[in-house]
């Protein structure tokens, strides 16, 4: 439906031949878009559902109350999935957790995946790259969370904390506010979150038309298998090199995987391309100076590091798999 | 009465800010509205979601909140 919208757009009203590049990249740019506008905001609207519903308080005073025998990791790593990542939720639940008792490596696995899942980076992957690496993506996304918390929680990182932080982990006690907020009806909640769906969707758009059109164009005009003379599967480096190339970049999940798809396309290997989109979205500088708040240098770097050899080895992993 | 918006700065935070302001315009309510964007000092309210709302020292709302729902707390 939407590909007959793009071709009756740009091949009825435009006038352009099907056949000319120009026409074929500039289809390609408008059914890319709509369908991607479409998916992120029937996406946003869903997940600000359930993080209107989720009981946060619950969730924490589950994980520091009972034994999970390991399954906490998955839990956090999980609702590290369904929460945005930003300076309005993350810290104070970092925080949250971490006065709650909980342990600083299963907090870990949480912070790990809230950036690295989202409702923007899930729309993206099912809009450019289809279903099953989206999926690949996600669970590879919370497996990196429940392994990467692990791994940090047994080195005993506590120490590198900032002071007030351990001061409040001293402090801990599984109590939470007092007060149970009355619950909104549905109909009631749901034109704000509608809202906000429509608001997440404009905030990206530039980063989207901006991304669709450097892909459109590379879809057009780089020649089938370009890259692949450089980054082919063989180059031990590629992995490693393109994700420690990711780390510093700032970008938005929504400009990058356009053009990520269009490098998978004229031959870049899925794998290399996964671990750099990982390494895009899941670590960034805006990120390492919000944690500085609770965490010192050397921890950010602790946790930077760790989380930089996962993804190279995910890579590798997916490389050899898919 | 004493409002307080507990909020780093994001934008919901801000939405909320204006929303309580205009709120206590509407219902010409005598209250003071403040920011509290002290990262240290919200931690001391125990809320895990921002922005949250605090009367009189006591939280009475987390998350963002429409404006028809603040009118109901305030006139609580």
């Amino acid at each position: 439906m939407i590909q007959k919208f793009a071709d009756w757009l740009v091949y009825g009203l435009l006038g352009l031949e099907a056949s000319t590049t120009f026409g074929e990249a500039l289809n390609f740019f408008f059914y890319d878009m709509i369908k991607i506008l479409i998916l992120l905001f029937f996406i946003s609207v869903i997940m600000g559902i359930i993080n209107a519903y989720f009981p946060i308080d619950r969730l924490r005073n589950y994980l520091s109350s009972r034994k999970l025998y390991g399954m906490q990791y998955f839990f956090a790593a999980l609702f590290g999935a369904i929460t945005p990542f930003c300076s309005c939720s993350s810290i104070p639940l970092f925080i949250g957790f971490v006065k709650g008792g909980i342990p600083l490596g299963v907090t870990f696995a949480y912070l790990i995946t809230s950036p690295l899942v989202n409702e923007v980076a899930v729309a993206m992957f099912i809009g450019t790259f289809g279903l099953r690496v989206t999926l690949i993506y996600v669970i590879s996304g919370v497996l990196l969370g429940m392994i990467g918390g692990f791994v940090l929680g047994k080195m005993k990182l506590e120490p590198y904390l900032t002071d007030w932080v351990k001061q409040l982990q001293q402090h801990s006690s599984s109590e939470s506010g007092t007060w149970e907020q009355e619950n909104t009806p549905f109909v009631q909640r749901l034109p704000m979150i509608v809202r906000e769906a429509w608001g997440i969707v404009r905030g990206v758009l530039l980063y989207i038309v901006v991304g669709i059109g450097i892909g459109a164009f590379m879809h057009g005009y780089v020649p089938e298998g370009f890259f692949e003379q450089y980054m082919a599967e063989d180059n031990w480096w590629a992995v490693p090199l393109s994700v420690i190339l990711a780390v510093p970049m700032y970008a938005n999940a929504a400009g990058i995987v356009p053009v990520i798809e269009v490098f998978v396309a004229k031959g870049i290997p899925i794998g290399t391309a996964l671990a750099f989109m990982m390494a895009v979205v899941g670590l960034s500088l805006p990120e390492a100076t919000l944690l500085k708040k609770v965490m010192t240098w050397r921890l950010i770097g602790i946790f930077f590091g760790l989380i930089t050899l996962f993804i190279v080895l995910l890579g590798y992993l997916y490389n050899i798999v898919l | 009465m004493e409002i307080k918006v507990l909020g780093t700065g994001c934008s919901g935070c801000k939405a909320l800010y204006a929303t309580v302001e205009q709120v206590v315009k509407e219902l010409s309510l005598e209250a003071v509205v403040v920011k509290e964007e002290d990262l240290m000092k919200i931690m001391e309210y125990n809320v895990m979601t921002l922005p949250a709302l605090v009367v009189d020292g006591r939280v009475v709302a987390k998350g963002k909140l429409s404006a028809q729902e603040v009118k109901e707390i305030l006139t609580r």
